[in-house]
């Protein structure tokens, strides 16, 4: 039996339903040792601001139970060494490459989108509205609905491209801002970016990271990034991206169900570097294993 | 090229908290550079979660040879794997010592502290190879934290200790046999690995003594292969400072491009 894997977004047709998520994936170029680069429904490439960006001082990696603290604070290229170093080999790989967009402020956002328009082979673009390791407190747009209203919309309104809004689970009511990105225009949301946290160190009475509070990822926040995945696909017409602790194509599975259109593999790309490939063959071992005919019939199928 | 495999331990050998396993990987092998390192992963769960960097120790025909000390939870599970047990290794990691430079008949001094001697003997193997005069100098708190002094000597390498309580060879920090032996020797190149306080106080005699040195860095990573830039340290090039990534980038640097303070 053969599955059909390929999901449609609606804007853009996958070939598969895994992406690999930003800021676990570097420029992608990294994972071309591992995996083939083509077989993956596409790889959304480390954040992009405008110019060069210096990230925030180490220690920025703390690993906790079934989880990884991380606070690298987007340490970065930028985007002219992106359209010159980097893109180009992506297109000769055949990846189907999206592009995490940063900005200090609207202007720069806009200022990234404009340029990569300028760029042929990019598929889409994920609107990094949610890193909580850029400013004092994690504070980010995602973590208002007024605020991310106003930034997807200037961003959807200058893309050429689709455009998806990467959303905060930092929130008391992720339907309320989900609600608040499709009203300004977004093409789609992925969930969840990570969870703002700490780590102290008991012997010297010091946080462990550089910068005091992190991102948590990994199989730790899974269930409650599974939670808000179903409360955003169950809110919202547009495509929901789930992602937050997918290790296995069982994981991935269970997004889908939830209502997740496609997934993105993100903490476990480190442990293996070869996960996203993986996850895509498991998927489709778990479809046969069913008689599942295609993936898409797995989409929010969860019966309560 | 990197590569991952399972593989089976084909030899452990433990003293205490130090362990060092044997495992065939011809490709891999035959990668390995002296000062690169392999990502392993501690257990089959998710917990740890992430791989261990462990350095390259050795290198015998097909094999390959890694030494590491228990430091936290998953080294400590890693110690726990017997012969035959299979592990999971992704490697050779890393840029490695440059040995560009001509060797042949030069003195290179090796200083090691503690498990910093992991990759040290690797180098000196591949140093006398190329015809270097190689003097190793490996420390430790105790005489127990020298464990694979040994190896050197039965390798036909000159090896001088030195214990921080003076149960074994001379009584003191390694820097210090360091430097009684500059003026002796008169190195034409070091090599460090060890812990941040004894690679700092080796940085400053390379730059007292004016001898080019190379110093192998360690840091917790989440990959080891360039992608989460969870590794950094401050590296000073070209008149430029920038978090360069440990893995990448290095885990070896020229003693004069790490910046050891100013920036925390």
């Amino acid at each position: 039996m053969t599955v059909d894997l390929a999901v449609d977004l609606g804007f853009l047709k996958l070939r598969n339903p895994v992406l690999a998520a930003s800021g676990t994936f570097g420029y992608g170029t990294e994972f071309a040792p591992f995996l083939d680069l083509s077989s993956l429904g596409g790889i959304v490439v480390k954040g992009l601001y405008y110019g060069p960006r210096e990230g925030n001082p180490p220690p920025r990696l703390v690993e906790t139970a079934s989880g990884l603290l991380n606070a690298i604070g987007l340490q970065g290229i930028g985007v002219e060494a992106f359209a010159a170093e980097i893109l180009p080999e992506l297109r000769r790989r055949g990846a189907e490459v999206w592009v995490n967009v940063c900005g200090e402020d609207e202007d720069e956002y806009l200022r990234v989108i404009s340029f990569l328009d300028g760029l042929d082979g990019i598929a889409a673009y994920e609107l990094n509205i949610s890193c909580p390791n850029v400013r004092r407190n994690g504070l980010c747009p995602a973590l208002r609905p007024d605020w991310t209203y106003d930034l997807v919309r200037a961003a959807k309104e200058r893309s050429r491209r689709p455009l998806v809004a990467k959303l905060s689970p930092n929130v008391t009511d992720i339907v309320e801002i989900a609600r608040a990105a499709e009203r300004a225009g977004a093409d789609g949301l992925s969930l969840v970016n990570t969870f703002l946290a700490m780590a102290v160190d008991p012997e010297t009475r010091r946080p462990r990271l550089g910068n005091v509070f992190g991102g948590l990822s990994g199989p730790a926040i899974k269930p409650i990034a599974l939670r808000m995945v179903y409360q955003a696909a169950s809110a919202v017409r547009v495509p929901v991206i789930g992602m937050g602790g997918i290790m296995s194509g069982r994981d991935a599975v269970e997004f889908l169900i939830a209502g997740a259109r496609a997934v993105e593999v993100g903490t476990a790309n480190f442990v293996d570097p070869a996960a996203a490939a993986r996850i895509v063959r498991e998927i489709e071992a778990f479809c046969r294993e069913k008689g599942i005919a295609r993936v898409s019939d797995l989409v929010g199928t969860i019966t309560i | 090229m990197p590569y991952a495999v399972k593989i089976p331990i084909v030899r452990k050998q433990s003293w205490g908290d130090y362990h060092l396993f044997r495992f065939q990987a011809p490709e891999m092998a035959a990668a390995a550079r002296p000062g690169q390192f392999v990502m392993i992963r501690p257990g089959e769960s998710t917990a740890p979660l992430l791989r261990r960097p462990i350095s390259i120790h050795g290198r015998d025909r097909g094999a390959l040879e890694i030494f590491f000390q228990v430091a936290g939870e998953g080294t400590a599970l890693l110690a726990r794997r017997k012969a035959g047990d299979t592990f999971d290794v992704l490697g050779p990691l890393g840029r490695g010592f440059d040995l560009d430079a001509p060797l042949d008949g030069k003195t290179a001094c090796l200083l090691g502290g503690g498990r910093g001697i992991a990759p040290l003997y690797f180098l000196a193997l591949e140093l006398a190879d190329r015809g270097a005069l190689v003097k190793v100098l490996y420390g430790g708190r105790t005489a127990d934290d020298l464990p694979v002094r040994d190896r050197f000597e039965e390798a036909g390498l000159e090896l001088a200790c030195s214990t921080d309580d003076g149960s074994f060879g001379f009584p003191g920090l390694v820097t210090g046999l360091l430097e009684t032996e500059i003026p002796v020797r008169r190195p034409d190149f070091l090599f460090v690995c060890g812990p941040d306080p004894m690679m700092k106080a080796a940085a400053g005699l390379a730059s007292r003594f004016r001898i080019p040195a190379q110093i192998s860095l360690e840091s917790v990573m989440g990959c080891g292969f360039g992608a989460c830039w969870g590794c950094v340290r401050r590296i000073k090039r070209a008149g430029a400072e920038a978090w360069r990534k440990i893995c990448e980038d290095g885990p070896v640097f020229p003693a004069e491009d790490i910046v050891w303070e100013g920036w925390k």
